[in-house]
């Protein structure tokens, strides 16, 4: 892929296929940085998962630790709602969320492609996993020392779930960053198109263009790589702790 | 004000003040515990319950989205039956997932015994097959398709030096699902591999050596340790490789869209096109609660039939 995104069009449609570039031709990236909204496009992304990535953290962790650990009235019907909805495939829920928003004013809009992405309950389940295990003693302590709930759970517990964090981050980057039903049914003015659905619609309408095709894939998916590469070990660990251990 | 307010207590006989004292702060714990978990709740399950319960109520109503809806009773769901693209998509989706499920199972626990070796570079293989599952169908639909190009793809090239004659690949309706598979085998294999491979590692290791002493090979410590050990995870794995293949949607929208000569078009790429593109909101919302109904009662048959094996996984 990266490869191919050097190549000219020429050395690209030649049979037998050639695998290495005669040099660096970038002429797929500079066309399509000059012709496309590909960098609106990337910043779109960055935002979308960025929003996506800290109200997951703040979101999940927080209901989390309230599923595992306090008790109040309610607690087990609205745990049992959450695991629930895990089973509803999306297909069903896109016509009811899309008239939603279209209600709301944020249809066509970025607000559309991250609200949906604010929360979710394998995030949820996640941390509440995460924080069953841990052991109760220092938060005890943390409550003899006169911290409040809050003041618990920031300066004690989330320090130790570090580890869930990340995978958490992980987790919430990879999805939300290659969604491509939900922005593609959600936004139609392609200024506001996050890279899947600019990418897909390029498709469409360039398809011999394989150099400015193969250098977007690049642009897209390099990020993410270099995202997994960073965290995969705490990836894989967690991998075991969420399927095995659930 | 704050002087009245605080000494209203204090003017209270203390045995009024016990009982109320302990309903106050019952009432601030369940304050607390809603203030962490209220705000994550309410978008789940407001995004996803509620929507679902409206769902159900567009799929018995005739609706394009801007014209009154009008009820139609249970009329959608009678027509699905009689409906032979309906048919049509449940049948490819039906064959994608039992070529891609098995499939997927058996590759993502060779290679994870495979990677579970001590070998060099073993670091650098990993990557190399996760990869694949970092990247966006986007991405990887676009990538496929110039493998698969009938005219200069790299896959028809391996066809020529094996000596076998050039395919149409995603071109050819008798094909085009088939390789559909093959990527999302591609795509996907990564995940199943890192499931397999974390669970190899929670293997007791005294386990496996216990059996060698005993004189047992390779072969047979994998059939009677290893596999029996792994069967959690494979149930894991085959429910979520189920729902994987069912609503296999991104895939398929950036590779063939449902083509050639709707070859390829599931379930969800069937619901996609009737609500988005075509505007029958309403017989969409009714194949869309099928599907839901389907997947709902395969994932509860798998957990009772693991769970009546013996296996926990749930």
């Amino acid at each position: 892929m990266v490869l191919t995104s050097f190549m000219t069009a020429s050395e690209i449609n030649r049979f037998p296929p050639k695998f290495l570039p005669s040099g660096l031709h970038v002429d797929g990236y500079v066309t399509l940085l000059a012709e496309s909204h590909i960098v609106r496009w990337f910043a779109n992304t960055v935002l979308v998962s960025a929003i996506a990535v800290t109200a997951h953290l703040i979101l999940c962790s927080l209901a989390g630790y309230g599923f595992a650990r306090l008790k109040f009235a309610g607690r087990g019907v609205a745990f049992l709602a959450i695991i629930a909805t895990v089973m509803i495939p999306i297909q069903l829920l896109m016509i009811p969320t899309y008239l939603m928003f279209a209600r709301a004013g944020i249809v066509d809009t970025l607000a559309a492609a991250f609200v949906p992405w604010l929360a979710s309950a394998f995030g949820i389940f996640l941390m509440r996993q995460f924080f069953l295990g841990l052991p109760v003693e220092l938060e005890e302590a943390a409550r003899l020392d006169g911290c409040g709930t809050l003041r618990t759970f920031v300066s004690v517990v989330l320090p130790l779930a570090r580890p869930a964090l990340a995978t958490l981050a992980v987790f919430t980057l990879l999805s939300s960053w290659n969604d491509l039903l939900w922005p593609l049914v959600a936004i139609s003015d392609d200024s506001r198109f996050t890279l899947q659905v600019g990418l897909a619609s390029f498709q469409g309408t360039r398809r011999t263009e394989w150099s400015q095709l193969m250098a977007g894939n690049v642009i897209a998916t390099m990020p993410l790589i270099v995202a997994f590469l960073v965290a995969q070990k705490r990836f894989i660990a967690t991998m075991t702790f969420t399927g095995l251990k659930g | 004000m704050a002087i009245t307010f605080a000494a209203t207590p204090r003017t209270r006989p203390d045995v009024a003040a016990r009982p109320r004292g302990r309903l106050g702060r019952s009432a601030r714990r369940n304050v607390t515990g809603w203030a962490f978990a209220g705000p994550a709740t309410l978008i789940v399950v407001g995004l996803s319950l509620f929507p679902a319960v409206w769902a159900f109520f567009i799929s018995r109503t005739k609706w394009n989205g801007i014209a009154p809806a009008v009820d139609v009773g249970w009329r959608n769901y009678q027509r699905i039956v009689q409906d032979p693209d309906a048919i049509a998509a449940a049948r490819h989706t039906l064959v994608l997932t039992l070529l891609f499920v098995p499939a997927s199972i058996l590759l993502g626990m060779l290679i994870a015994v495979a990677l579970n070796q001590r070998i060099r570079l073993i670091g650098f293989y990993r990557t190399c097959i996760f990869v694949p599952y970092v990247a966006s169908a986007a991405a990887t639909g676009i990538l496929a398709s110039f493998v698969f190009n009938p005219q200069f793809g790299a896959a028809n090239e391996a066809l020529r030096r094996l000596g076998l004659p050039a395919q149409q690949f995603l071109e050819s309706p008798g094909q085009a699902l088939l390789v559909v598979c093959v990527i999302a085998l591609w795509g996907e294999v990564g995940f199943t591999a890192v499931v397999y491979l974390a669970a190899l590692q929670d293997i007791p290791p005294d386990l496996v050596e216990a059996a060698t002493v005993d004189g047992a090979g390779r072969w047979r410590v994998f059939r009677h340790i290893i596999l029996p050990e792994l069967r959690p995870v494979t149930v894991f794995v085959a429910i979520w490789q189920t729902i994987t293949a069912m609503q296999l949607f991104d895939l398929i929208y950036t590779t063939t869209r449902g083509g050639p000569m709707n070859s390829t078009q599931t379930v969800v790429y069937y619901i996609y096109e009737l609500a988005f593109q075509t505007q029958r909101l309403g017989y969409g919302a009714a194949v869309a609660y099928l599907l839901f109904a389907v997947t709902m009662l395969l994932t509860v048959g798998v957990i009772w039939y693991s769970r009546r094996r013996g296996s926990e996984v749930f």
